[in-house]
Formats: structure tokens, sequence, C-alpha cells
């Protein structure tokens, strides 16, 4: 046996233990998610939305919303005000409008 | 929870990607696709133990069916099966053997079992189909807030696992319960936020199909689709299908938490829908599906020869079963049964076919579906805040030349 064989034929042993669904003893899953690519749009104050928002969501929460007159300051302010309100977002007074205004500037 | 270090690991490569530019997103992205409403452009991406799927969110990750794949047959490939999570503490390291579910609140006998306790309780199987509460949201009109979905978060699977009522007959419910919660291991980044749990009532708990699946087509479970155990609540909306189930509660008052009295709320209406851009002045939480079905072999835009022709699809609803499919070629005028294809049992995708005749030109092809309590689909879309419950007639414009 030919150590590349020998090699090959290692890999295709593991590669169906780990698949194999019925196993009594099933080996722990470790999942490894893919790198996150989504990034926001360069804006005004794009750090403070960088610190804030990311802690709990990538950037594509924001890119993928809808456009358009209507969805300006009013409906940034009150998805702002939902993260904090609701999902208790630890962002500063000081911080809300600038978060506020790069979101309607930028989107 | 996520500690800080995990967060920031897991958060750190998207800042990496900023300051390295497109060349890192271009590595990820497969491809993009385009969803048919305004900036609907996706990155096709691939996950592990999942083939390329439209990414609508990473962190968490929120993957959407390609909708070809509904084309395939009634039953929607693990690997093609959609995911939602709501909070970025996903669990990734999981060990089946030291996997616990916990049943407590009021019941006589208290349980911790495990994947192989659960496993040698009596098994059930049932078809059913669970889509997202948000499925096709993206075609609401005026738009709505929340992830801008096409209509690829839904799936059809072969579901095995043990009946709720046998784990919750195992533990003794106590007189006077109400509800019973359902927890996951998945969690928010910050204690803050409120964790997701899901309730149902004590009864509905009981129906012997809320099913406790550690079985997806004779597999395990995917990781992102709830590995190893997950709830399923045939008829009623993914909301309920909590993932990577291990605590279960039962109560005797009605569940108060965030995702049950404030989130997936329905107008407490006729049809469940209010005038487009009106607040509702009650709600209840959501519940079945509405009546759905769908054209899958031809797109919208698609150019076919004039002639005979075989249209083919999907339709499904809450639990009574598909009565009747009927397509139009003709915008709405005409209408002809279509042939139901094999039943799958009243929870699942049903397919339908009709051979039909068109002449060179435009046509727009619809598809109805009823139930078997007579419910059936809007010709105009109805509208609620939230995004949720689509199901108009679907059109698809097609030339033939």
């Amino acid at each position: 046996m030919t150590r590349a064989f020998f090699l090959a034929l290692l890999s295709a042993l593991a590669a169906v233990a780990a698949l194999n669904p019925g196993a009594a003893n099933a080996a722990p899953v470790s999942y490894t998610l893919p790198d996150e690519t989504a990034v926001f749009k360069p804006g005004p104050n794009l750090e403070v939305v960088q610190n804030n928002c990311t802690a709990c969501h990538s950037a594509d929460y924001i890119n993928t919303q809808p456009r358009g007159p209507k969805f300006k300051k009013d409906f940034w302010q009150a998805e702002v005000t939902k993260m904090i309100k609701v999902y208790g977002a630890p962002i500063d007074d000081a911080d809300v409008g600038k978060i506020v205004d790069y979101l309607a500037a930028t989107y | 929870m996520l500690d800080r270090r995990e967060m920031m690991k897991r958060a750190g490569t998207a800042a990496l990607g900023a300051a390295a530019g497109l060349t890192s997103v271009r590595a990820f992205a497969l491809d993009t696709v385009t969803l048919p409403f305004d900036n609907g452009e996706r990155p096709l991406v691939k996950y592990p133990q999942k083939r390329p799927m439209i990414g609508l969110t990473s962190r968490p990750p929120q993957l959407e069916t390609p909708f070809s794949i509904f084309n395939d047959g009634a039953i929607t490939p693990n690997n093609a099966f959609f995911v939602r999570y709501h909070l970025a503490d996903v669990p990734l390291d999981i060990d089946p053997d030291k996997f616990t579910l916990e049943v407590k609140g009021k019941v006589d006998r208290p349980l911790k079992l495990s994947l192989k306790e659960i496993r040698k309780l009596p098994a059930i199987e049932l078809v059913a189909v669970n889509q997202c509460s948000g499925n096709s949201r993206g075609f609401f009109n005026p738009r709505v807030a929340g992830g801008q979905l096409a209509n690829g978060a839904m799936g059809n699977a072969r579901w095995r696992g043990v009946a709720l009522k046998t784990i919750l007959e195992k533990a003794g419910v106590q007189q006077g319960a109400k509800q019973v919660t359902f927890n996951g291991m998945d969690g928010p980044v910050s204690d803050k936020t409120p964790d997701f749990v899901k309730a149902l009532d004590i009864d509905h708990a009981r129906d012997g199909e809320v099913m406790l699946a550690f079985g997806m087509n004779g597999a395990e479970l995917p990781v992102l689709n709830g590995f190893p155990l997950r709830l399923v609540v045939p008829g009623y909306y993914g909301t309920y299908w909590v993932k990577h189930l291990n605590e279960i509660t039962v109560i005797d008052d009605i569940f108060d938490g965030f995702w049950m009295k404030s989130a997936y709320r329905i107008p407490d209406t006729p049809n469940n829908s209010v005038e487009p851009g009106t607040a509702p002045k009650a709600t209840i939480p959501i519940n079945r599906f509405t009546v759905r079905s769908f054209i899958t072999n031809v797109i919208d835009g698609a150019k076919l020869k004039p002639g005979a022709t075989k249209l083919k699809g999907i339709a499904f609803d809450g639990g009574k079963g598909i009565k009747e499919v009927a397509v139009s070629i003709d915008g709405g005028k005409t209408w002809t049964a279509a042939k139901l294809g094999k039943d799958l049992g009243k929870y699942s995708f049903r397919e339908w076919t009709l051979p039909v005749k068109l002449a060179a030109g435009s046509h727009e092809l619809k598809v109805r579906a009823t139930n078997n309590a007579g419910d059936t689909q809007p010709m105009d879309p109805l509208w609620n805040p939230a995004g949720y419950l689509r199901n108009v007639v679907e059109t698809v414009r097609v030339t033939a030349a």
C-alpha cells in the first residue's frame, strides 16, 4: 500500500465515521460558520455604528432593509429605539442620534 | 450568552472584511442572486452541510432556499432547507452524548432525558411543511421592516421523533396546566435581550402530532436546522419550531415572554389583515399557515415555445389538507383544476401538474389552492404590519414565442 493510498483510505474512513447518523455513540459536532463579510457602507459616524450595532448582529441586517423616502429618519429611529427598548442594546444616549443620522443618510 | 472574546472572534472577520475591501467578499460569496423586489441583491453562500443558499444575514445566520429546489420534488433536501435564527449565540459545539432535555414546571416527575433515552421512546414520523412567518415579506406593498425574504423560507421534510404527548405523559402534567414553553440552546449575545422562548396551549402540546424531532428525511437534523432535537409543530409557522430544544416547562398561566406577547403577533381581524399602512387595534399570536400554492417549473419572465407545455407546482395549508388546485393561463378569467400528486399527508407540500396549451403571445399564469375547509387564497394581497401570512394568488408572466 502506498503512503498516499493509505492516507486517502484513512481520511475516507474518518469521513464515514463522521457522517454515520445511526452511530450509537454520536461524535461531538463542531460547526464552523463561514466568515462574516457584510460590511457597513461608508458614511458619517460609521465607527459609532460599527461599535454599537455589530455587537449583536451583522451589517446585512441593515443592508437588506427596504429603501426609499418612507425608510429614512423615522424608520431608522424606530429601529434603533426597538434595539434599545426591546432587545436591550446598551447604546449611549449620545450615540443614538449619530446612529440614526448615519442610517438615514446611508441607506 | 456569548462571552465578549467569543463575540469579538465571530465579529472580527467582518472588520477584517472591511479592511481588506472586496477581495474577501468575493471569496465568500459564490455569486449573487437578485430577488424580485427592490434591494433584493443577495450573496449565494456556502455553509457546511448546505448547498449554495441565498444569504439573508450572516450573524446570526439566515439562509433562504433557492426557489428552483421546490421544482425537484415534494420533499426539500436537508442541505437546501432554509435557516432562521433570531439571536447570535448559536450553539456550534454540540456533544449528542452530553445533550440533555429538561422537562419541568407543573409536572409530577421532572425529567432530564438524554438523546439515547429519547430515541428509545416510541417514535412517530410525519411529513410537514415548515415555513417562516415572514416568508415572502419582501413582496409586501407597502414594504415593512424585517427579514426581506422572497418565497424560499419554507421547506417540507419527513420528521422523525417522539410525540411531545409521550414526553408529557412520562412527566405527568399536573391539574391546572395551561401552556407549555420551549427553549433551545441558542441564546442572545446580551443578557438584556429576551431569550427565544415560545409557548403552546397544553391541549395543542398534547395532540400527539407536535413532535420532538431528531430525524429529518432519514438523517440527523443539520446543525443549523436544530441538531440534535427540535420541536415540530405541524401546520404552524416556524416560529414555534424551537431548534436545539433542551428545556420544556409546563406552566399554569399564559406565557408572557417577549416572543409570544409582543413579537409574532397578527391582527385580530377577519383574514388577520388591516388596511395597508395602518396598525391593528388588537393582535393575537401567529398560528396556522394560510393556504398557498406556487408554479415551480416556470419562472416569472420566462420565454416558452408556443403549444403544449406542462405546468407543475406545489400547494400546502395549515393542516386541513389540499382539496383542489386551480390554474389560470389567462390572468384569472378562467380556471382549470390541476391533477394532484401523491398525498404525503395533510401537513405536506402537495404536488400538482396541469398540461396547458399556450398560444403565441404573453400570458399571465396564476395558481390558486383550496383546502378541505374551503379556505383559499386572495386574488389581491392582504397586508399586516409585520409582513406575515402572505398568501396572495401567485402570478407568473410568460411569453410564448
